[in-house]
């Protein structure tokens, strides 16, 4: 890939970002729309301990996956940044 | 030392702390007033956020909300909502507004929308949205006072503001961001320590989130005894019943998601981070901050309406004797949050899910909370503790908000629209005065509580969601939006949003105005007033796209405006 020149960062960085967007925001949806209302009830029937699964992504689960998700992408940002050239100097 | 003279210590000392941190962070520029001179560590600026998010009602009544209210699973939209909101906001939108780097959120629509109009109409958003949310605020920093002080609820409304006054006034972003963190501190120590005991008295487990679904003395799951001593007394089961319907579920979820990622007074905690890099950290970080008050919720929701229920009927068909109820009940009864009624005279407390024959005609929602250490036999530091952390959740919120409205009118108003040549002493003695207005003027409504007060918290979502959220983003990602479209757009989501919720609820939520009634058949697509920010989203995002495609493009300067906020600094051709 070549990367001399500003516009090819521009883009490649803008369609890098785009794309862990799309994935992240995937799973963001899955977890929490997805496990925790619309596919609620099959997932009750099956049990994690003395949860309901259903029930424990609705209450609990889909909040650490945010907080996973959310990590994840400061962190792939950060590294996409320092492979193109990106990085902001420390204030 | 008696309970309310604990209580006075600590909440005292917590105050005392407040001030001196107000003293030591004063302000001396418009950057440290209004984004704190953009050098807050994303961490801290992290547990900054988490309090400025976490107000008395996430605090006071949401294990409530939850656990009464929407009997268990109905309750997770707040979980969700309020937490998933975050991830929105530190993908979408919090990068891109820090990258560009000024003080306000109006700011940003009207250089982007290359118009005053836009502005304004941004400023009238915010305004609607941040007086929506204060009003709460006031009415629970003079609540948690009389409650817990045994003070009347205007004194307690005058200390609260007094201390907002003193370092919102002296030090704007800077004072905020400072004593933000220690009421971080103060309320998620309130918030756990009594989690951990009631887990640890009903379940063995010391980890309230684990508590949730571990076993009882008795062997049986906590969560299956709730379901089926619900049942038994005639309602829904508490881990299946929805609030409605799957898509209102979803739409009220949906809602309070893209409310939070568009409410102004936690976007611009983003702007007193370094970078881009801190900003999309920082995100993380409050996320993590505020999933630790957000995941014991549900614990003490079911911890805690257990309680109470295994108080009232230990065993089925058995009942409470009236003349036999603990001391915390009656402590409460005293504060008009509990209330029993004798109906058949047996002496007995019957509670049930029927109207005609429950006993119990009153158990308010923050009860859950409020009276969690008594009836645990918690120590009075504990209490006291209860009380601080009340105290801190409301005054950090506050203060939040105030500081969006004020920088909103000194800024963006005065600087931007109506006086550009004032200079920078001028806009910081603006700003301070702007500050000091908006914090009497709150509490002016906090004192008077106009009669729509009560549902206003989650309409301030759903107008955040459907004005100032959809203009944020079209923004940031797309280059052909017009101002013609972004304006329109704006009006006519939060049209849209708050006719739903006036036809409904009453104009004004005058009781009697509606003229649709309040009841789900009524509803569009069982839809509830309080979910329905998402359809003015949509209505929002509509609206622009259309009307942008029949108006003229924006000018190149917008372009490169747009170019330049998509990436943090400008690459270099080697």
């Amino acid at each position: 890939m070549a990367l001399s020149d500003a516009e090819t960062i521009r883009r490649t960085y803008w369609r890098e970002n785009c794309r862990w967007m799309l994935i992240l925001g995937s799973i963001w949806f899955v977890v929490s729309l997805g496990c925790g209302v619309l596919w609620v009830e099959p997932l009750n029937q099956v049990r994690l301990g003395g949860f309901k699964l259903g029930f424990w992504f609705a209450q609990q689960g889909a909040i650490y996956a945010f907080i996973i998700l959310t990590f994840i992408y400061a962190r792939v940002m950060a590294r996409l940044e320092k492979r193109l050239g990106l990085e902001e100097p420390e204030a | 030392m008696s309970l309310t003279e604990t209580t006075y210590w600590v909440v005292g000392a917590s105050f005392a702390l407040y001030i001196l941190i107000a003293i030591r962070s004063r302000a001396g520029t418009t950057q440290e007033f209004y984004v704190a001179g953009k050098g807050i560590h994303p961490v801290a600026n992290g547990m900054a956020t988490a309090a400025d998010w976490m107000s008395a009602a996430s605090f006071i009544s949401m294990a409530g909300l939850i656990g009464l209210s929407y009997n268990g699973y109905g309750g997770s939209v707040f979980l969700m909502g309020w937490t998933g909101g975050y991830v929105i906001l530190a993908m979408l939108i919090a990068p891109y507004l820090r990258k560009y780097g000024k003080f306000t959120v109006p700011e940003f629509i009207g250089d982007r929308y290359y118009s005053d109009a836009a502005r304004v109409v941004a400023v009238i958003c915010l305004i609607i949205c941040s007086v929506t949310y204060v009003i709460g605020q006031m009415k629970g920093i003079g609540v948690a006072f009389s409650r817990f002080l045994e003070t009347d609820y205007e004194t307690g409304l005058f200390s609260g503001m007094f201390i907002v006054f003193f370092y919102a006034v002296l030090g704007g972003m800077k004072g905020i961001t400072y004593t933000q963190i220690a009421q971080f501190c103060v309320l998620i120590f309130a918030y756990t320590v009594p989690a951990i005991f009631i887990s640890l008295q009903l379940t063995g487990q010391p980890i309230p989130q684990l508590g949730l679904g571990s076993t009882l003395a008795d062997g049986s799951y906590l969560l299956q005894k709730l379901d089926q001593t619900l049942l038994d007394l005639g309602f829904q089961e508490y881990t299946t019943s929805v609030r409605g319907s799957t898509l209102n579920m979803a739409a009220f979820t949906a809602s309070l998601m893209i409310g939070t990622a568009g409410l102004p007074h936690v976007i611009i905690r983003f702007f007193t981070v370094p970078t881009v890099r801190a900003a999309r950290a920082s995100a993380g970080w409050a996320l993590l901050f505020i999933a630790v008050l957000y995941t014991t919720a549900p614990a003490v929701a079911a911890m805690a309406r257990l309680n109470i229920m295994q108080t009232l009927a230990p065993e089925p068909g058995q009942h409470l004797a009236i003349e036999e109820r603990p001391a915390w009940f009656k402590n409460w009864e005293q504060t008009g949050l509990l209330g029993i009624d004798d109906k058949n005279g047996d002496g007995l407390i019957q509670y049930s899910a029927d109207p005609e024959t429950n006993e119990l005609v009153k158990l308010d929602n923050d009860i859950l909370v409020l009276a969690n250490p008594e009836i645990a036999n918690l120590p009075n530091w504990v209490i006291a503790l209860v009380a601080a952390g009340g105290l801190a959740a409301a005054l950090s919120t506050a203060a939040g908000l105030l500081l969006a409205i004020s920088s909103a009118i000194s800024h963006d108003l005065l600087k931007r629209t109506l006086m550009p040549d004032i200079s920078e002493r001028q806009e910081l003695m603006a700003s301070r005065l702007a500050m000091a207005v908006a914090v009497l003027g709150a509490g002016y409504l906090g004192l008077n509580p106009p009669g729509f007060a009560a549902g206003t918290v989650a309409l301030a979502f759903g107008l955040a969601a459907a004005s100032l959220f959809p203009a944020l983003l079209l923004g940031i990602f797309s280059k052909r939006v017009t101002r013609e479209g972004a304006i329109l757009g704006m009006l006519s989501g939060i049209g849209v949003t708050l006719a739903y919720v006036f036809q409904h609820k009453g104009i004004m939520f005058i009781p009697g105005t509606g003229f649709l009634g309040d009841w789900p058949p009524n509803w569009f697509f069982g839809i509830e007033p309080n979910a329905f920010g998402v359809v003015g989203a949509l209505v929002n995002f509509t609206v622009s796209l259309f009307v942008s495609r029949l108006t003229a493009p924006p000018p190149e300067s917008v372009r490169q405006l747009v170019e330049e906020i998509r990436i943090p600094v400008s690459p270099r051709s080697i």
